[in-house]
This record gives structure tokens, sequence and C-alpha cells, in this order.
């Protein structure tokens, strides 16, 4: 009985963090460099940056609409994409740093 | 003479010796031939000062930036004024712009002088950088020119067309105010230009150039003295083209390393006791006629 209603709480658990992982990909911010450069996601995914660089960085949209702030290291930012399409963005201080999230 | 016949540049390269330089060649001196040259007037840069840096390159930034001004004060000869030549803040942090001016109300002389860093309008395309530090530049943009004592003083603004792919530029607009602002001056006009980003190509994998800055160099060639003072690359560099003389200034809040020697350009950390000796701040010393401008770097030990 008990062990029966572990499982049941372990099976709901790793679907939650299935649902998680699949709801919210994560790109590492690496040695000067977004990794992967290229992310193709469901509309409404929200993706999480994580800075793995001691030096800053921002994520910041070519054409400007969203950014964050100068990310520390091991800061986060998160961004919602809403509309389908192919979104560039880059290091708005270290410029030669770009990459591109598609939402489909 | 011409008065680039004159023209010497010395630096101090932290270990006590002085370099001189007269036509490209270099020579060494002693810091006190130097200092003993008795210049006209003084003026020093600070750089890089990246308040709200908090990483393991330095747990201090402040610190030393601390210790900059202390040593800025206590130099013999009272600079005239400071040109900081940006990255004031890391990345806009909330509240740097007013650390800063706090902390720099200790600095002794009449004026400081700025132009940004990309980390200063990196955020915000300038919003803030502008709104506090734009009034009395050239169309509340960044950039300015003022003289002093003989000597013409350009400030330029590099960092405020980051798009991706391309880094350091000026854009067309402000080289056409440049190029307005020195065609009034004849060749003997001794010119200090400074910037937060090299106009020269340092290494340009590595962002540390200017996209036009070969323009601007062109429209410098035709002057006798020339002195270009640059920050962003945290370390002290040196380049004589011609009549130029290009200086890259250190950092008050931490190193970064040499062009190529590291993977990539971040925060170089070093053992605690040589941290001091790569940053701090640079003086300079003209003199009127006989004219060596001299360029003295001052690290913190």
């Amino acid at each position: 009985m008990t062990r029966g209603f572990l499982t049941v709480i372990l099976a709901t658990t790793l679907a939650l963090t299935a649902v998680a992982d699949a709801a919210t990909p994560r790109v590492q911010i690496k040695e000067f460099k977004f990794v992967p450069t290229l992310l193709t996601v469901p509309v409404g995914t929200t993706v999480t940056w994580t800075n793995g660089d001691e030096e800053a960085h921002t994520v910041t949209a070519t054409d400007r609409a969203y950014t964050s702030t100068g990310l520390e290291a091991k800061e986060t930012y998160t961004h919602r994409f809403t509309t389908p399409g192919t979104y560039t963005y880059f290091c708005a201080l270290h410029p030669h740093m770009t990459a591109t999230v598609v939402v489909k | 003479m011409e008065r680039r016949r004159f023209m010497q540049c010395l630096a101090w390269a932290g270990t006590g010796l002085v370099w001189a330089a007269r036509g490209g060649v270099l020579s060494a001196t002693t810091l006190d031939e130097a200092t003993a040259a008795g210049a006209d007037f003084t003026f020093a840069q600070i750089s890089d000062t990246h308040v709200g840096f908090g990483g393991d390159a330095n747990k201090d930034a402040m610190g030393t930036l601390r210790d900059s001004i202390a040593g800025l004060n206590v130099l013999d000869a009272r600079p005239a004024f400071v040109l900081h030549t940006g990255d004031l803040s890391h990345g806009q942090k909330p509240g740097a712009f007013d650390t800063l001016a706090e902390s720099l109300k200790a600095v002794k002389a009449e004026r400081i002088v700025y132009i940004p860093g990309e980390h200063d309008v990196a955020i915000d395309g300038g919003k803030e950088y502008l709104s506090r530090y734009g009034a009395g530049t050239y169309e509340n943009r960044g950039y300015q020119s003022f003289d002093y004592r003989g000597v013409h003083f350009v400030g330029l603004v590099n960092v405020l067309s980051y798009k991706p792919g391309v880094g350091g530029a000026l854009g067309d607009e402000q080289l056409a105010w440049l190029r307005k602002d020195l065609d009034a001056l004849t060749p003997s006009t001794p010119l200090v230009v400074f910037s937060h980003v090299p106009l020269w190509a340092v290494y340009p994998s590595w962002g540390w150039t200017t996209a036009d800055g070969e323009e601007v160099i062109g429209m410098l060639r035709r002057f006798g003295s020339v002195t270009a003072l640059n920050g962003h690359i945290h370390q002290v560099l040196q380049k004589v083209e011609g009549n130029i003389s290009f200086h890259s200034a250190r950092s008050t809040a931490f190193p970064q390393p040499a062009p190529g020697a590291a993977p990539t350009p971040g925060p170089m950390k070093v053992e605690a006791g040589q941290l001091r000796r790569l940053l701090g701040v640079r003086e300079v010393h003209y003199v009127e006629g006989t004219a060596p401008l001299a360029v003295v770097e001052r690290p913190l030990v």
C-alpha cells in the first residue's frame, strides 16, 4: 500500500518535471556564446537563459523589443514567446554573440 | 620648428620605468625625468570604473576606485580636469551612476568630462546616461569638443550603435560633426581625442575595434600632434602611427587578458598581490611650445 502510494507520487513528480522541462527550455551562456544558438519551441513557451560566464551578458532582441539587464554570473532571464516567428537576439555588450529562437 | 618634432610621449609601464616615444621609436627614461619636465598643465584619465561589478576578479571594485582617486589627489601636479573614458557602470546596475557620482566627489579637479562605454548604454540605448551626462555635449548626443590652453580635446561616442555582429562605431552623423569640428583647426593645433572603444583595430574578434575608426584616423593624419586615449580593454597598450599615438588605459575595477592570451576577453583573475599592479589611472602632462605630452601610468601599487 505504502509502496504503491510512493510510486504514484514518484510518477507524478517525474511527469511534472518532464512538463516543466518542455515548457521552459534553457539556453546557457558560456564562453561568450549562446548554447544552443538555434532553439525551436512551441508558441507560448517561456525560455530561460542562464549566464555561465564571469563576464556580464545581456539577452537583447535584435529589434530591442525585449532585453534582460546585465546578467551577472549564474543570473537568469526569462522571456515568453507568444507569437510564431523567427526571433534573433544578441548580447548588447558583446554583439558578436548572436542566436535565434524559432517559435512554431 | 614644427610642434611634432617636439612631440614625445611618456608612459610609466608600472615597473618604475618611463618609455619615451619620439617618432615612433621607444626609449626608456626614469619617472623623475618625466615629471621634472615642468608641464603647463596636467589632466588625468580614469576609465572603466564598472560600478556594480561583483565578480571574482575583484571583490572590492569600489575600494580600488577609492584608492585610484586617492592616488590622483596626491599628485604633485593637480590635474586641471579628469577624463572618464567610459564604462562608468557595470551593465547599468540600478543606482550605479549615483554611486559613482558620490565616489567622484572626492576627486580634486575642477571638472570631470565623461563619455559612455557600452556598459552605460546597452540596456536602454543611452537614455539614462544622456539624461545625466548629455548636457553640454553636441545636441545632447554625448560627444563634444573643447579647448584648453591651446589644446583641442575631442570626446567621441563609439558605443551607441551596437547591433548584432557590429560593436564600436561612430556613425555617419558623428563623423560629419567631427569633420566640421576639425576643419576649423590648423595642423599645428595639438589634439587629444578620447573614446571608450579603441579607434584602431586592437583585436577585432574580441570587439576591440571601431568599425569606422579608420575614417577618424584619416581625419587626424594632417595634425602634427595627436594623442588618442581610450579605455574598454582594461590594460595599458600603446601604438604610434605617424604623428598619432594611441594609449589604452587600465580599469580601476578589473584587468582583462592581453589580446588573444585567453579564450575570451572576460575578467582576468590574478593572484591577490598582482591585482593592484593591473589597476589604476593615468596622468597626462602638456608643455606648451617645447611640447612633451607625457602620459604617465599610475597603477595602485
